[in-house]
């Protein structure tokens, strides 16, 4: 049912856990459907003076699929500008997974909600401190 | 690695006598039970033989036991064959809502063919309110449906009551006992019921083999056409192999099973329980639970992901949770007995055969301790902490 790679991500996930003092959250799922995901972020600065996400951690309640994806997006998007990150859609996602399967696509949509909920959080915030 | 199967309620390994004894149907005593020369009569003979054992079981005669091919034709064909003869009385009947598919479905689709159903609700620990079930008889009730022993959380309903509640009305009754089957005394002479299911393949007999039990003289309207195999009751060639298998799983069932996996099942719980924070058993206690059922939800992790970890380490359960389902609709047992969806999520079953050990569930206790707590550290839910689905706007 599941490729290689989820097994691999859901196996040993990474970039699990709470980043202190994150400068973005996005919480999105609902525990009734069986997933709840948290993502947080802390956001640099490249040579080019552009933001991009130094730092992103996941914690995850949900199935094989919601483990694994939300364990390979950190590595997706990690290093990378907040924009480039934005632009990061599930399909990426299931691509990067080599595959899911259909009745478990909303698994992905998720982590990549969750994603970009961190960030507008982190626009959010920046708003209210300028 | 060495494998636990801790899966019994799913399947269980055929009995290596089992197998001896089917074998000799296969190639040599091959006949069809119907002809009438020599190959024939030794086919019919051990059909019998067989049928006997199984009736001795339940104290029935042989001609109230009819072979089918599994738990599901025998409850498909108990409830049709009933409800359809007894038209003309009534088209009321009664189930629980913890019932196995096999009931459901079919009483969905008796629905749909113009009968009505009413499913009993359970309480906390699975057991339907029978002054419930008292008043929901109605002139039109023609049929109850309850199971004995449940699958997914090992609660024994009290037959004997049932039973007597139905006599008393006038009503005939029916019980899936699939799971409790040699596992849970039955005597079809000291409770009234008139019919009941059967699966081998649950007491280490062989899969694609069952029993219907229907008690004598109980009007029924066959579902599977052809010859006049099975009392009339049942075209199709009889299974012979299968069912010498499955009457031997019966006789190598023993009551000293039943005790030793009782004890398993009682030390796997306080185990459980005594080293694992947040964990919830489903069903009751002692002995009107199932010998060989444990059911535990594990608060803030998901089934699915455990019932993985729990594989990588050899152990084999299964869950309640949806994620692992096709249609992800979560147990309708566990939300029958009232839990919140996200403690359904992190349900778990564990159910025991005999060749289990304690050796064995010291190594499972152990592993389910290490895996809850690993996903417990990376799950965002946590005590005290209320989710919504406001907050959160995602629809699955
Ligand atoms: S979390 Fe339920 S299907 Fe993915």
């Amino acid at each position: 049912m599941y490729s290689k790679k989820v097994m691999k991500y859901f196996r040993h996930p990474r970039n699990m856990g709470e980043i202190k003092n994150a400068d973005g959250i996005g919480k999105v799922g609902n525990p009734q459907c069986g997933d709840v995901l948290e993502v947080y972020i802390k956001v640099g600065k490249n040579k080019k003076g552009k933001e991009i996400l130094k730092d992103i951690k996941v914690k995850t309640f949900g199935c094989i699929a919601a483990l694994a994806t939300s364990s390979v997006i950190t590595e997706m998007v990690k290093g990378k500008t907040l924009n480039e990150a934005l632009k990061i859609s599930n399909m990426d996602i299931a691509k990067e997974l080599g595959g899911l399967p259909p009745i478990k696509m909303h698994c992905s949509v998720l982590s990549a909600e969750g994603l970009r909920k961190a960030i507008e959080d982190y626009y959010k915030s920046k708003k209210k401190m300028n | 690695m060495k494998r636990i199967y801790l899966d019994h309620g799913a399947t269980t390994p055929v009995d290596p006598l089992v197998v001896k004894a089917m074998l000799p149907y296969f190639t040599k005593k091959f006949g069809n039970a119907s002809s009438i020369h020599s190959f024939g009569l030794e086919a019919k003979e051990a059909l019998e033989e067989a049928r006997e054992k199984i009736a001795k079981k339940i104290k029935a005669l042989p001609e109230e036991v009819i072979f089918t091919s599994g738990g599901s034709e025998a409850d498909n064909m108990a409830l049709r064959g009933i409800a359809f003869a007894h038209k003309r009385k009534g088209n009321h009947i009664i189930t629980s809502s913890i019932e196995h598919p096999a009931v459901l479905e079919t009483c969905r689709e008796l629905e749909r063919e113009g009968f009505k159903v009413s499913y009993l609700g359970v309480n906390r620990e699975g057991f339907i309110d029978l002054s419930d079930l008292e008043q929901k008889i109605s002139e039109d009730t023609i049929l109850v449906s309850v199971m004995h022993a449940n699958n997914e959380i090992g609660t024994i309903q009290d037959i004997k009551e049932i039973g007597r509640i139905c006599e008393e009305k006038n009503v005939l009754f029916h019980s899936d006992a699939v799971q409790s089957f040699t596992k849970a005394p039955i005597n079809v002479r000291k409770i009234n019921v008139d019919a009941l299911s059967f699966s081998a393949h649950k007491i280490h007999g062989p899969k694609g083999v069952g029993a219907m039990y229907l008690s004598e003289g109980t009007p029924f309207n066959k579902l599977v056409f052809g010859g006049h195999h099975e009392f009339d009751k049942r075209a199709g060639t009889e299974n012979v192999p299968a069912i010498v298998g499955f009457a031997k799983a019966v006789e190598l069932a023993k009551e000293k099973y039943v005790k030793q996996m009782a004890g398993l099942r009682d030390y796997l719980i306080k185990e459980i329980e005594g080293r694992i924070p947040d964990s919830k058993l489903n069903g009751p206690k002692g002995n009107k639970r199932l010998c060989s059922n444990a059911n535990f939800s594990f608060a803030f992790i998901e089934g699915e992901a455990l019932l993985n970890y729990l594989n990588f380490d050899g152990i084999a359960v299964s869950t309640g949770s949806a994620c692992s389902s096709q249609s992800l609709e979560p147990s309708h047992v566990l939300k029958a007995i009232g839990l919140p969806h996200e403690i359904i999520h992190g349900s778990c079953r564990m159910t025991l055969g005999r060749e289990n050990t304690r050796k064995e569930l010291n190594f499972t206790v152990k592993s389910l301790e290490k895996n809850v707590k690993k996903l417990r550290e990376i799950s965002p839910l946590r005590k005290g902490v209320k989710y919504n689905k406001e907050e959160f706007g995602h629809k699955h």
